[in-house]
């Protein structure tokens, strides 16, 4: 793609994503939102430095009952409550990480999914998180005071302006030195030690990035629904997530968005048939993985690098 | 009475016991993951879904067939041994030469799948099933369940079976080496594909079997799975996949110690086996019993 048909597409989707709240119900766009930012931040850890981890919910739902709880209980405002549960999720991100990159591949993503399950009976038990019912009321409040987030749409588009500057960040770190460095350990583990870089602070620091991020759009889901309960870090949450990277396509900056989209969009029409959606994201994974890994972005790049090659060669 | 630290001996015996139970579920199910990894290098995360459906197929049995407990113990590895035979076929195989995650999220969409259509047909809330040995031994400080006795030495025979078939015999030296180098023992002959096929089914039937020795315990649920998969795979961070005996050792140990937690620190006995896990991985990264590769 040349450059100005890929400023042309950014535009278009930058203009899509403003003009759709006026043509569909913003709450389920700001859920989309919310879970494109996680999915996004996931991606950065499993896409460009290689680490699955099924464990990602804890980051997320964690951050969530942190934000509501300051806010609700501690009478904060909304932009602390918002801070205060990303830096748990980076702090929990570095423990976590700690922990788990002391081992590789299919172990990490064991140690991970385990951790948080542990984490999912400590919400269950602690006393600050209301147990079953979980966290529920929160108000927005102001935005800085002035901003009313009254509205549905309001609030679209403060999670609009959130999800532009995660997305951001992800994208500066994946194209900057310090993403070809996790991209290299990626690709060759060893190869990048001996290249003299310290492999294991690199992931420690993707790890925290990924975990915070993730973190962030766990607070904004709940400025969205006003409410967090022990679904959001349940290890379906987790799984939901890897989905929504899998299916847009792992190691692309555009996958997890469209991921999120399609999965969130899925759940929203096939709610009423209850249990078969479990069934149906499990069928969705099979033929994922026996059929097109890629993902539907990795998909199209694949096609479109395959076609400039050919016309090169021609 | 006796007691320790202020709880009645009865009460610990009890706990004990339920745990070495919950234990010879973690050492039958970490048992058939790390025969199934060493084999075919893919973490099965349906594990848990087909001691589950092991589980309800002996329910079904006895509810549309009135066959009981006895040929369930039969019938049901069988049946979930062959469902495992067709997944392998179908999907697994495509994948041996791939990155060890994608064999994790495959199996983790037939996990999805499995536990959805049984929650659809099921709901969420458990059936009961009844308990094939009724009765028990008087040991005057308490009472002591012929089922549980029974479940905890089968569970161990059965464990010491698939050490011994594995380590002692011709087909486990097979299965050794083509661990090894496949291609190897497959230039002298041996089917190594179909051999695969058989470890999987061999690995799935283990937990069908070990969800039929839970069905009378515990309510035949189909969020049993869910919940025990993770533990085990905690377990199986602990123990290692290196060694048979190991995965054993851990699965039973882990199972009293959380049976334990229950007894003096209740709040903890969901968590304590993750919490284990964080020290192992502290101190020894590679798990009790792994090699550091």
């Amino acid at each position: 793609m040349t450059r100005t048909a890929s400023l042309l597409l950014i535009v278009a989707c930058a203009a899509a994503m403003v003009a759709a709240p006026f043509f569909v119900y913003p709450a389920m766009l700001s859920k989309i939102l919310c879970f494109a930012l996680f999915a996004c931040a996931f991606n950065l850890l499993v896409g460009y430095t290689g680490l699955l981890s099924f464990g990602h919910a804890m980051f997320y739902g964690g951050s969530a009952y942190i934000t509501a709880y300051t806010i609700q209980s501690m009478g904060l405002p909304l932009e602390i409550g918002i801070l205060s549960g990303v830096a748990a999720a980076s702090l929990l991100g570095l423990g976590v990480g700690l922990l788990s990159i002391r081992r590789q591949g299919i172990y990490l993503t064991m140690i991970t999914l385990a951790i948080a399950q542990m984490l999912f009976f400590f919400f269950l038990e602690a006393p600050f998180t209301g147990g079953e019912d979980g966290i529920q009321g929160v108000a927005r409040g102001k935005l800085f005071g002035v901003v009313p987030l009254g509205s549905d749409r309001a609030v679209y588009f403060f999670v609009l302006c959130v999800f532009a500057l995660g997305f951001f960040a992800v994208y500066r770190t994946v194209h900057s030195p310090f993403g070809q460095i996790l991209r290299a350990i990626r690709e060759n583990e060893a190869r990048a030690t001996s290249l003299g870089y310290d492999v294991q602070r690199f992931k420690l620091l993707a790890f925290v990035i990924s975990a915070g991020l993730s973190g962030l759009a766990g607070g904004m889901k709940v400025i969205v629904f006003g409410m967090v309960s022990l679904t959001d870090v349940h290890w379906t949450t987790s799984g939901d997530v890897v989905l929504m990277a899998l299916i847009g396509g792992i190691g692309t900056i555009a996958g997890p968005v469209l991921g999120a989209g399609v999965i969130i969009t899925m759940q929203h029409y096939l709610a009423g048939l209850g249990e078969w959606v479990l069934a149906v994201q499990g069928g969705i994974f099979i033929l994922l993985v026996t059929f097109m890994r890629r993902g539907l972005v990795g998909e199209v790049v694949h096609l479109l690098r395959k076609r400039r090659i050919e016309a090169g060669s021609s | 009475m006796e007691a320790i630290f202020g709880v009645p001996l009865p009460i610990i015996v009890g706990q004990m016991l339920l745990g070495l139970i919950n234990g010879a579920t973690y050492a039958m199910l970490s048992l058939g993951l790390a025969v199934i990894f060493g084999m075919l290098s893919v973490i099965n995360f349906a594990h848990g879904a087909q001691y589950m459906v092991g589980a309800f197929v002996a329910w079904m049995l006895l509810n549309y067939l009135g066959l009981g407990f006895w040929p369930a113990l039969l019938i049901a590895p069988l049946v979930v041994a062959g469902l495992g035979m067709v997944i392998e076929r179908l999907f697994l195989r495509r994948l041996y030469n791939d990155d060890h995650l994608y064999g994790m999220l495959l199996t983790f969409g037939v996990a999805l799948v499995i536990e959805g259509v049984f929650r659809y047909r099921f709901g969420s809330t458990g059936q009961a099933y009844p308990n094939p040995m009724p009765g028990g031994v008087d040991l005057g400080f308490m009472f002591l369940p012929h089922y549980r006795v029974f479940i905890i030495f089968a569970s161990l025979a059965v464990c010491l079976g698939t050490w011994f078939l594995i380590e002692r015999t011709r087909l486990g030296s097979y299965l050794r080496a083509s661990t090894e180098n496949a291609l190897l023992v497959r230039t002298f002959g041996i089917n190594v594909p179909r051999l695969l096929t058989l470890t999987y089914a061999a690995g799935v039937g283990l937990a069908a079997l070990a969800g039929v020795f839970a069905a009378p315990i515990q309510n035949v649920s189909p969020l049993m799975g869910a919940n025990v998969i993770i533990t085990v795979f905690a377990v199986v961070v602990i123990g290692g996949m290196g060694s048979i005996l190991g995965s054993i050792v851990t699965g039973f140990m882990l199972g009293v110690i959380e049976g334990l937690a229950k007894v003096f620190y209740p709040q903890a006995s969901a968590t304590v086996i993750f919490l284990i896990m964080a020290i192992v991985l502290l101190f020894r990264p590679a798990g009790l019993f792994g090699q550091v590769k």
